[in-house]
């Protein structure tokens, strides 16, 4: 079936079989492999995605759920491509030394923007909460906690002079 | 010259671009042109005989390219897949080293061992080919527990090994600690578990193979922690391939914690498979696929008894260990429980006797093997608990029974009774900034607190000692490695100065391209943007070990700082000719070569494009170009050490135990980059509390089916089980180590469990508890609770 969607701000349009799950249409249809599988239990949160601004674990999500809706990944998180600009969430992550090998990180990112979009100024009990159903194993969670924190000032920044 | 960032920096990781954007490049994201789909045919049985395979229905259904089975690999004549130590038992024969066939040939021995490879044109295709494979078994009765495993009517899972004993292992002086025993004023004993680990990387293992016919070569993309040694034992051992024919890619790796430094018999399957169908084939685990073939880690049975005088000084210590192996000898399995135990069982203690003995048991479950701290985690729990319950039994403080038997700062180089000698350490010292980073003396006013609320707390300790940095060859060779356990690493100068490190450790999360960078720009005065890291792949790096084993800063930044060392040596002679100099009258500071006394200098830069553009060069005794190798293969392990202190609230309704504050005091050596190494702290700390608290790997024993194989079953810390942990340095410097290093990859979970069970112990005291297995799950404390109000019932 086709379906239409807007996938990084730009608009798609794929051919899937009904039953593809949303990590196989971005990581083996589209070729977008930042988001990760790590599990098979919709336990571990590395396949997060933004579904209509939602943390979403996109191994739940069956492609023709996108139809008409918006999804980001890790790619799109800074804007366009073509620049080495980053979200302030991922500058956060970086500052704080919030990653070690990377492979949850793009979960825990698209987690963490979502937390902070509802929730702008989190503590960091909020924070723990928010991110348990994200697993990390090399970094006992500790510089994440920080990196969302940070990052949620980061992002709330523009607003300060309003 | 601006932008050095040398040692002792923390400058933000050059990795991490890469993976916040979602630009890393692990095996899974890797696709070839053409490639079909792999997926292993694994034992629903623990133990079963195979009675036939037929292949022929599987094999009629569309996509379908090859089934590979055992009866294939024999009928290549292919080897069985190496156990890279070969120890030996108290009565100095060699231990029982069964044939470890990479597809099962005649028997399989635990619930996920390999059957059978499909290959199809996609993964589905190759699914429904899996599912239709028709397997005759004959199910046998299995056995998963250790103590079971020698019992005289025990399953045997190998006709030639009688009570499924690998090894009868000892180390110590069995007579001076029976003559210690007979002495001594108090004998503290204690049975404890060491629960079974599954390490639960969060990328699964995945690996793809191809076969270039043109050329006669393969390449593997592998999910692993030592690619140049899969190389070896995979090509010369397996598949008898020259290793020249065979490159081996390990790219982004999501985490190692050890289950990823194995040879795995997906790896020689899937390179023997893809010269069979002459396309790239590609595997990747499921995670329930990971959970019943990644190795596990630990599972030990011990009984362990304590000596000591009537002023609480330790005369021996004695230990008896059953070590499950599982159903074969995994790379380094039976390293893991012996060399990488008994000699850490002295601690940082003086006990001058000590015994050990460890029985490497064959059971029906998954291969046993290293898991971040393999063996010393295992040694510090024992050592730590039975200190904490003497001093319980001899009414002596904890904390004061622990001063009273440390090695003083002043008496290292210190030799224990078991092999090792540790060159430098202060556990004293780590112990007191701990009690004093802990708030250890506002403990009691919280525990008060606790109480009012109804709750119990309780505050535990545990000192440690490792041995790491593995490792010392000679040394190594004689406990009964097969292998050596140098590092190697390259410095490759640029013609306009920049720096390229080719390096045979492999960085899988510990930020080693930061750390390195580190190093060379300290080393040689070049901007830490100007050196790049690669690692991980056969055809670029001349040869590693790889990562494993604290040893990436020890032993590889070892070889990188001699190869730097060789760089400046050269840098110096030319230096000496473009200045008109003698060679020893040239300084070398911070990226300058200067004639001492003078100000005449050249750069770095300028020294690096001499060497490419020789025309002004002394070609007539050096030779052009500037790149220097070096091996560095340590003269001992390094021995980082330290004090935990964790402080846990139950809350006696649930059963349920809450780390309050966790406060490491670690004594690391030399601090490259002391952000990243906060980082190893902390994920190693989760993990040894992961263990205490919530993580189990649990067989049924009748059949031998694995209980806990997936998330939902298989508890890992999450964020919102842990409080902020408070990680400080306390650092004597290695001597033997070019820069003072010890490492830090594992001390954390060495370190954390005893702290932990400590700290529920103690909270429980009152109710007459001296022992809690882990992992302290809520089920578990509030039935100890229950029992203890019974019984105080009753009296």
């Amino acid at each position: 079936m086709i379906i239409k969607f807007t996938l990084n701000g730009r608009s798609r349009k794929v051919d899937v079989e009904p039953a593809t799950p949303v990590t196989d249409l971005l990581r083996e249809t589209l070729n977008l492999t930042g988001t990760h599988v790590g599990c098979d239990t919709s336990q571990c949160g590395a396949c997060t995605v933004l579904f209509n601004g939602d943390a979403v674990k996109s191994c739940t999500l069956l492609a023709p759920s996108l139809d008409g809706a918006a999804l980001t990944t890790i790619e799109g998180l800074s804007g366009s491509s073509g620049s080495n600009r980053l979200h302030p969430m991922q500058e956060a992550f970086h500052e704080n030394h919030g990653l070690q090998c990377g492979f949850c990180t793009p979960g825990m990112v698209m987690t963490a923007v979502a937390l902070v979009t509802r929730n702008p100024a989190p503590t960091e009990a909020e924070v723990r909460h928010g991110l348990e159903g994200n697993l990390c194993r090399c970094t006992g969670y500790q510089n994440i906690v920080a990196s969302v924190m940070a990052g949620a000032v980061a992002m709330n920044e523009p607003a300060i002079g309003e | 010259m601006s932008n050095i960032i040398g040692i002792g920096k923390a400058p933000r990781r050059k990795e991490d671009f890469r993976f916040l954007t979602g630009r890393g490049n692990y095996v899974a994201d890797v696709k070839r042109p053409d490639m079909v789909f792999g997926v292993f045919v694994r034992s629903p049985h623990a133990h079963a005989v195979i009675r036939g395979i037929d292949k022929t229905e599987a094999l009629a259904l569309p996509g379908v390219q090859a089934i590979l089975t055992g009866e294939d690999v024999a009928a290549d004549g292919l080897g069985s897949l190496p156990c890279g130590w070969g120890i030996h038992g108290a009565d100095g024969l060699p231990m029982k080293e069964p044939p470890f066939p990479m597809l099962a040939q005649g028997k399989v021995r635990f619930v996920g061992d390999m059957i059978a490879f499909v290959v199809a044109d996609t993964l589905r295709e190759a699914r429904a080919a899996a599912e239709c494979l028709a397997v005759d078994y004959e199910v046998l009765p299995p056995v998963v527990g250790v103590l079971e495993a020698v019992r005289s009517d025990a399953p045997l899972l190998f006709d030639d090994v009688p009570n499924n004993l690998c090894c009868d292992w000892e180390l110590g002086d069995k007579a001076a600690v029976t003559a210690a025993f007979r002495k001594a004023a108090h004998v503290a004993r204690l049975s404890l578990v060491n629960n079974r680990l599954i390490g639960n990387p969060m990328e699964p293992r995945a690996a793809i193979a191809e076969y270039n016919r043109g050329r006669d070569h393969y390449t593997l993309w592998t999910t692993s922690q030592f690619p140049h040694v899969v190389r070896f034992l995979m090509a010369a051992l397996v598949l008898k391939l020259p290793e020249q024919k065979v490159r081996v890619v390990a790219p982004d790796v999501g985490g190692g914690f050890g289950v990823k430094q194995f040879h795995y018999g997906e790896e020689a399957v899937i390179t023997w498979a893809a010269k069979k169908v002459e396309r790239p084939i590609k595997w990747v685990a499921d995670r329930s696929e990971g959970f019943v073939s990644d190795r596990h880690g630990r599972d030990h049975v011990t009984e362990a008894e304590l000596a000591l005088d009537e002023n609480g000084k330790f005369l021996a210590f004695k230990v008896t260990t059953l070590a499950n192996m599982g159903g074969y000898l995994s790379t380094f399995g039976p390293n893991i429980p012996t060399n990488l135990y008994g000699p850490l069982l002295s601690g940082v203690y003086t006990t001058p006797a000590i015994y050990c003995n460890v029985k490497v048991v064959f059971t029906n479950t998954v291969p046993v093997d290293a898991y971040r701290g393999a063996g010393r985690p295992e040694a510090t729990f024992v050592l730590e608990r039975i200190v904490d319950v003497a001093a319980a039994e001899m009414k002596i403080d904890r904390v004061e029974l622990r001063r009273r038997n440390m090695i003083a700062r002043d008496a290292y180089p210190y030799q224990t009774p078991v092999l090792v000698e540790y060159d430098s350490g202060d556990p004293l010292g780590c112990l007191e900034g701990a009690l004093t980073a802990a708030d250890a003396a506002g403990f009691s006013a919280r525990k008060a607190a606790s109480e009012r609320a109804g709750k119990f707390r309780g505050l535990g300790f545990s000192t440690y000692v490792e041995a790491c940095g593995l490792a010392p060859s000679r040394f190594a060779g004689r406990l009964g490695a097969r292998g050596g356990l140098y590092e190697s690493a390259t410095v490759r100068v640029h013609p306009t100065g920049q720096v390229t490190v080719l390096i045979g450790t492999h960085n899988h999360g510990q930020g080693h391209e930061t750390t390195f960078a580190q190093i060379v720009s300290d080393k040689l005065g070049v901007p830490f943007d100007g050196v790049d890291i690669v690692f991980g792949d056969t055809d670029r790096v001349q040869f590693g070990m790889g990562t494993y084993g604290s040893r990436s800063l020890v032993v590889g930044g070892a070889a990188l700082s001699k190869a730097s060392d060789k760089v400046i040596v050269k840098g110096k002679k030319i230096a000496a000719h473009l200045l008109e100099a003698g060679e020893h009258d040239i300084q070398f500071e911070a990226g300058v070569f200067s004639v001492a006394g003078t100000d005449r200098s050249k750069s770095f830069a300028e020294i690096a494009g001499a060497a490419y553009v020789p025309h002004n060069y002394p070609l007539e005794v050096l030779e052009p170009g500037l790149e220097e190798q070096a091996y560095y293969d340590p003269i001992n392990f390094t021995y980082p050490g330290g004090c935990h202190i964790a402080e846990i609230e139950i809350d006696p309704e649930t059963g349920t135990v809450t780390l309050e504050k966790y406060t490491a005091v670690d004594d690391v050596g030399t601090v490259i980059n002391p952000m990243i190494v906060a980082g190893q702290l902390h994920g190693g700390i989760v993990q040894g509390v992961g263990q205490a608290l919530f993580e189990n790997a649990v067989y049924d024993e009748v059949s031998g089916q694995l209980l806990s194989g997936s998330f939902m079953d298989y508890c890992m810390p999450r964020a919102d089980h842990l409080p902020n942990m408070t990680v400080e340095t306390h650092s004597t410097l290695c001597t033997h180590t070019p820069m003072g290093v010890k490492g830090c990859g594992e001390v954390g979970t060495i370190g954390s469990p005893a702290a932990v069970i400590n700290a529920v112990v103690d909270a429980l005291s009152h109710l007459g508890i001296h022992h809690v297995d882990m992992p302290a799950t809520p089920n578990r404390i509030w039935r100890i609770i229950q029992n203890a109000a019974m019984q105080q019932a009753a009296e």
